[in-house]
């Protein structure tokens, strides 16, 4: 059996947030009705003319001085030519050899810890083309031109990644980024975000690339990963058996979970491209480079650098917060009221309880039921011995319906902590009375009984017994622990 | 005679309450519907509208408005845009096509208070040196109505010999307004590019391609220039430099001017035409100018690069024309490949298909490097040429064309032999310069031009040039027989 060796490549298409279109004044909303966003450049009427929206080019620049690249000083529109409806002018004006971002690279954290840096050979500013409709139409398609014009920033990266997962978690890094840049809103049900995967198989060891093929179009990080999985098994059961692969396009079906060919190399488009002389070459200097430099937020690793080293979390919990910018705001408002020896119990809490509570109620960190000072003010009860950390799930539980304070519900309900020593024996003693039998057992060497106390005593005090005081006393009044057996 | 009036004379009438704008109007309609017919100069004619303008112009200047421009007649080449009114840009592609919009020149000139009589017809897409490839017909010279009158603004030309207006626009992309100036005998202007907007202009060969004006004098082009010309933030390659007071440059006088003379353009011309730029050169010297001779080396491969140049640009900017939106679409397509072949093959006429096919080749891969890529190479050179010829002389002069006009259908089937026809004034557009056409004398009774080019934003000194020279002539008044 060959050792095939996976070699991806990715092309991130991340739609800027900008508020005009690349090229024209029109709005770049989405979800508009047909055809509503688009004015007469969008819709290529003869004897308009492009402008360049300066807002496009400074968040192309913020990216390229967030990954460490070359920003040009000097970059060209060029216009790829092909024929389609969605297309008015029968070509997309995009940057083809001299891209406003080149050479530029990140570090990327694998499942197991291991960091490997992606390079990134260029980024350049696009427009998009519009969208042909085809559903409730007879014998015709519509075209809806509001997205023709919106500017895109093409990410392409080398072609550094050895696997499915290496290619999302680069692509999850990215998005990311361009998120904490507030440069794309990320949204990739909308399309805000979305890549084309080059994926080639080759012999370990082997320094020649293999034959690639193209998946255009993925918009989950699952279907990445899934599309991959496929077109590597596609792949190398063709070498196994004997086949060539061919350069060719594909798209992935993520219904039959599977990738088709869409068009290959011989029938690809010569698309003619040249430089645009409706556009002049985008200059930019030193000044502005700076200007857009003092706009640049703390960077995802910058960050979770100082989370691990101001809260002492490890590289994984650090990286977890700071996936988004809001989370680790959220994360650090937790903190900012405790002491930073606390920050891990903050940090498990943001990831843990706040984070599936979002996940279940389909909720993004800004629209949390439970905001930072109240999570702080739960938190703040568990330090103090109030309440116990299971009781304060079940407080978090009703301040996220009821939105209403730690301290008002642990009131309400009743929650606090019994702490006093002697209201805690007493139930010890009456728990034992009740049971011989088990008293007899645990004796007897049955040591597994002693949860069985707990249990009872917790279920006695509804939970609200100290833990630490309830197992010093209950090993105290079990007599010292269980006997050898005999 | 009110169409024999110089833009300033009709001013001063004006201002004077001798004429007013409705009359001056009605003047020019009633002339172009006696002697268009013949000419087929306009192929829209907008004499509602116009009278309108001209009574809220007449009303502007009652309420003590004025501008140099308030009320005067004019006619755009049908390759401007106008709001509400078919822009054809001579192609049955575009027969259907109400613009939406007015072009930031008919804009500047509307605020400025001209008048819209119609438009002009052109060769398709600007396409041409004739008028021959117009959808509309051939417009006939008026000076000899079997032949041509140049193009690719043809109509416009010969509007404005006609005397069908004061003025007229055109566009230049590689000699369409100078080339026909020069075969009607009137003052054609190309600016240097950027001066004036592109925005609302059909695109041709988006790097060439430039608006202006034919008028009866340089003096009254510099009217017309100055409200045109100016920064417009919808043209990028617009550029944002204060618009000079060409009127007032006109009367510097010219002594010390150094005019140069293009060797390269005296290479097999015709002696009657050499004759003529020589007894023009007299008139320069006798005005103070000195002449010398420059050679710009490179100038002979203009025709060649603008062959490539100009079909890449345009193969690309026609693209937009494909049966989908506006514009002509091919009566029941099967599906979209249909719609596109058949749309785009009955919409646009032979010239055009050649040209986006010889730009589709051009641009194509395996032949981008040798033949776009050279071509910019070559064009560089070119505009080195000029500049380098601009650190001796002020201006150069020659001719603008190499013969006079040639005869309806006797080169519409040879491209080439059609192409060489613009070997003059290709080379000012390559290299973005302003040139200046204006009438020399005539070879077998047909006006010939003199062509002045001037280093880029000189349109001040080019006309201030020129209209010297017609103080000193009288080539410009000249009419032709039946159009006085």
């Amino acid at each position: 059996m060959t050792d095939w060796e996976v070699v991806i490549g990715l092309e991130i298409h991340a739609q800027l947030a900008t508020k005009s279109k690349i090229f024209s004044g029109s709005a770049t909303a989405y979800g508009a009705p047909p055809n509503t966003q688009a004015s007469l450049v969008d819709l290529a009427y003869p004897g308009v003319l492009p402008v360049l929206n300066a807002e496009a080019v400074r968040m192309a620049v913020k990216f390229g001085l967030s990954i460490g690249a070359t920003v040009a000083r000097r970059s060209v529109f060029a216009r790829k030519n092909y024929f389609y409806p969605d297309l008015p002018k029968g070509y997309q004006i995009s940057q083809y050899e001299l891209p406003v971002v080149k050479q530029g690279k990140i570090a990327v954290m694998l499942d197991d810890g291991a960091v490997k840096t992606i390079g990134i050979t260029r980024a350049h500013l696009e427009e998009d083309a519009g969208k042909s409709l085809h559903e409730g139409l007879v014998n015709a398609s519509g075209i809806d031109l509001n997205r023709a014009g919106t500017p895109l920033l093409e990410i392409v990266s080398e072609p550094d990644m050895r696997s499915a997962k290496e290619a999302v978690a680069y692509m999850k890094k990215i998005h990311t980024l361009v998120r904490y840049l507030e440069i794309c809103d990320g949204n990739m049900q909308e399309g805000s975000f979305r890549c084309d995967a080059n994926v080639s198989v080759r012999t370990r060891g082997s320094e020649k690339f293999g034959t690639r093929a193209e998946i255009k179009n993925l918009n989950s990080f699952r279907f990445v990963e899934k599309a991959i999985h496929y077109e590597v098994a596609r792949q190398t059961e063709l070498l196994e058996s004997g086949g060539t692969v061919v350069q060719e396009t594909r798209l992935y079906d993520s219904d039959k979970d599977e990738t088709r060919s869409m068009r290959s190399k011989e029938d690809a488009n010569d698309y003619r491209y040249f430089p645009d002389p409706d556009l002049l070459p985008v200059e930019i200097d030193e000044p502005f480079i700076d200007a857009v430099r003092a706009t640049l937020p703390e960077l995802p690793d910058d960050k979770a650098a100082r989370f691990a080293r101001e809260f002492n979390l490890s590289p994984y919990d650090a990286g977890v917060l700071c996936a988004s910018r809001e989370l680790g705001a959220y994360f650090e408002a937790v903190t900012a009221a405790l002491s930073a020896a606390h920050a891990k119990l903050a940090a498990n809490w943001v990831m843990g309880e706040l984070s599936s509570a979002l996940n279940r109620d389909n909720l993004d960190i800004k629209d949390s039921r439970v905001v930072p000072g109240q999570l702080s003010g739960l938190l703040t009860r568990i330090i103090d011995q109030t309440i116990s950390g299971k009781i304060a799930k079940e407080v978090f539980e009703a301040m996220w319906s009821e939105g209403r304070s730690a301290d008002a519900i642990i009131e309400a309900k009743g929650l606090k902590q019994i702490t006093d020593a002697g209201a805690i024996e007493a139930v010890i003693d009456a728990v034992i009375a009740a049971n011989p039998k088990q008293l007899a057992d645990y004796r007897a060497g049955k040591d597994k009984l002693f949860g069985f106390f707990v249990g009872q005593v917790m279920k006695a005090t509804e939970g609200k017994a100290n833990p630490a005081q309830l197992n010093e006393l209950l090993k105290n009044k079990l007599g010292g622990g269980p006997t050898e057996p005999v | 005679m009110l169409h024999t009036l110089s833009i300033g004379e009709l001013r001063e009438s004006l201002k004077s309450g001798q004429t007013s704008s409705v009359e001056l109007t009605r003047h020019f309609l009633g002339r172009i519907e006696r002697l268009n017919p013949a000419l087929n100069a306009l192929i829209t004619l907008t004499a509602e509208q116009a009278l309108a303008a001209a009574a809220a112009a007449d009303v502007r200047r009652a309420a003590g408005e004025e501008h140099p421009l308030l009320g005067i007649p004019l006619i755009h080449k049908d390759i401007f845009c106008t709001d509400g009114v078919r822009t054809s840009c001579g192609s049955r592609m575009l027969d259907n096509f109400i613009a939406p919009y007015d072009a930031t020149v008919v804009t500047r000139l509307k605020a400025a208070g001209a008048v819209m009589l119609g438009k002009a017809n052109m060769d398709e897409f600007a396409m041409g040196s004739s008028n021959e490839t117009s959808y509309y017909g051939p417009v006939k010279n008026p000076w000899d109505t079997t032949k041509v009158p140049g193009g690719s603004s043809g109509g416009s030309a010969a509007a404005t010999a006609a005397r069908l207006a004061p003025f007229a626009t055109g566009t230049d992309t590689g000699g369409s307004i100078r080339q026909p100036a020069a075969l009607t005998g009137v003052t054609g202007v190309k600016p240097t590019y950027g001066r004036v907007s592109r925005y609302g202009l059909i695109a041709f060969a988006s790097s060439l391609d430039q608006a202006g004006v034919f008028a009866h004098s340089a003096a009254d082009a510099a009217i017309v220039l100055r409200a045109m010309a100016g920064y417009d933030p919808r043209d990028s390659t617009s550029i944002d430099a204060p618009v000079p007071d060409y009127p007032a440059a006109l009367e510097k006088p010219l002594t010390g001017l150094k005019i140069g003379l293009l060797r390269e353009f005296f290479d097999g011309l015709e002696a009657r035409n050499t004759a003529l730029i020589h007894e023009a050169l007299k008139i320069y010297r006798s005005l103070g100018a000195e002449t010398v001779e420059v050679s710009l080396p490179h100038l002979p491969l203009s025709v060649p690069t603008y062959y490539v140049v100009a079909p890449a640009e345009c193969s690309s900017n026609l693209s937009r024309f494909d049966g989908v939106r506006f514009g002509y679409r091919c009566e029941k397509p099967k599906d979209l490949l249909d719609l596109y072949t058949r749309s785009r093959g009955e919409g646009f006429g032979a010239e055009v298909k050649r040209r986006i096919m010889t730009g589709t080749y051009v641009l194509s891969a395996g032949y981008f490097d040798a033949y776009y890529l050279k071509a910019q190479k070559v064009r560089r050179l070119i505009t080195d040429d000029f500049r380098a010829a601009f650190a001796q002389v002020d201006l150069l002069i020659g001719p603008t064309t190499p013969t006079p006009a040639f005869a309806i259908g006797a080169k519409i089937n040879d491209p080439v032999t059609m192409y060489l026809n613009d070997i003059y004034t290709i080379g000012a557009n390559l290299a973005g310069l302003p040139g200046l056409s204006l009438p020399c004398g005539y070879v077998d009774e047909l006006p010939m031009g003199l062509q002045l080019i001037g280093p880029h934003f000189s349109e001040a000194k080019l006309l201030n040039a020129a209209h010297k020279f017609q103080q000193a002539t009288d080539w410009h008044r000249q009419s032709p027989r039946g159009y006085e």
